[in-house]
């Protein structure tokens, strides 16, 4: 298991590809990407904000939590802080396990809970300032599913 | 304690983190307190169901006690991922 919280950037596909070889007990692997997106065109950069002292620790236990539902071979979390540019990667998750409705299911999950649970927070620039992104209800309620 | 402050709270208090001297039992208290200060603390905690809290870096609830907590952390909710 490997968490990394990271001001640089990283490159998606070269650590999939480091994260999917050298298990030989492994038959799926899954991976997500987030990346900023520009919704209409406006969007200057994001910078996202986060508690250092938490930030590890509560994915740790996100990760744990995962791992005592499904049974994962492995699981890779990197998430970005700091000035991020439009197209830029924010963040991945990658879950490795013998079959894939275990690392699909586990990657759906550690995605609800990374977006309302681990202590981040995004601000968006545009031309017309800065703004905090607001959770959304359903971010909450996807919670509920688990 | 050492009382910390991320996003817009952080912004509407003016600082990251403080260290407060307190006799509050619970976070609530707390809150009422640091509200009681000055109009920018107010702004901050003027509706705590948008907030979020923290003690010694885990989630926790407003009526939670706050005997031999050493780090409370107040914040909107996240929006990582």
């Amino acid at each position: 298991m490997t968490v990394r919280v990271q001001s640089e950037v990283f490159d998606a596909g070269a650590e999939l590809n480091a994260f999917a070889i050298g298990h030989s007990d492994v038959g799926a692997v899954v991976s997500f990407t987030g990346v900023v997106r520009d919704t209409d065109g406006t969007l200057h950069q994001m910078e996202i904000e986060h508690y250092p002292a938490m930030t590890e620790r509560a994915i740790a236990g996100i990760v744990e939590d995962a791992k005592s539902r499904w049974a994962l071979k492995d699981v890779l979390v990197i998430h970005r802080y700091g000035t991020l540019s439009v197209g830029a990667p924010i963040m991945m998750v990658a879950t490795a396990s013998a079959h894939r409705a275990d690392a699909f299911a586990a990657a759906d999950f550690l995605m609800d809970y990374l977006k309302s649970r681990a202590p981040f927070w995004k601000k968006e620039t545009t031309a017309d300032g800065s703004a905090w992104v607001a959770a959304k209800d359903d971010d909450e309620s996807a919670l509920n599913r688990w | 304690m050492n009382v910390m402050y991320f996003a817009w709270v952080r912004e509407r208090i003016g600082v990251p983190q403080e260290v407060v001297h307190s006799e509050a039992a619970t976070v609530a208290e707390l809150v009422s307190e640091l509200a009681a200060r000055e109009d920018r603390y107010a702004a901050a905690f003027a509706d705590i169901s948008a907030l979020r809290v923290a003690l010694d870096q885990e989630l926790s609830d407003f009526d939670a006690p706050l005997a031999g907590v050493r780090e409370v952390a107040f914040f909107p909710p996240m929006t990582g991922g």
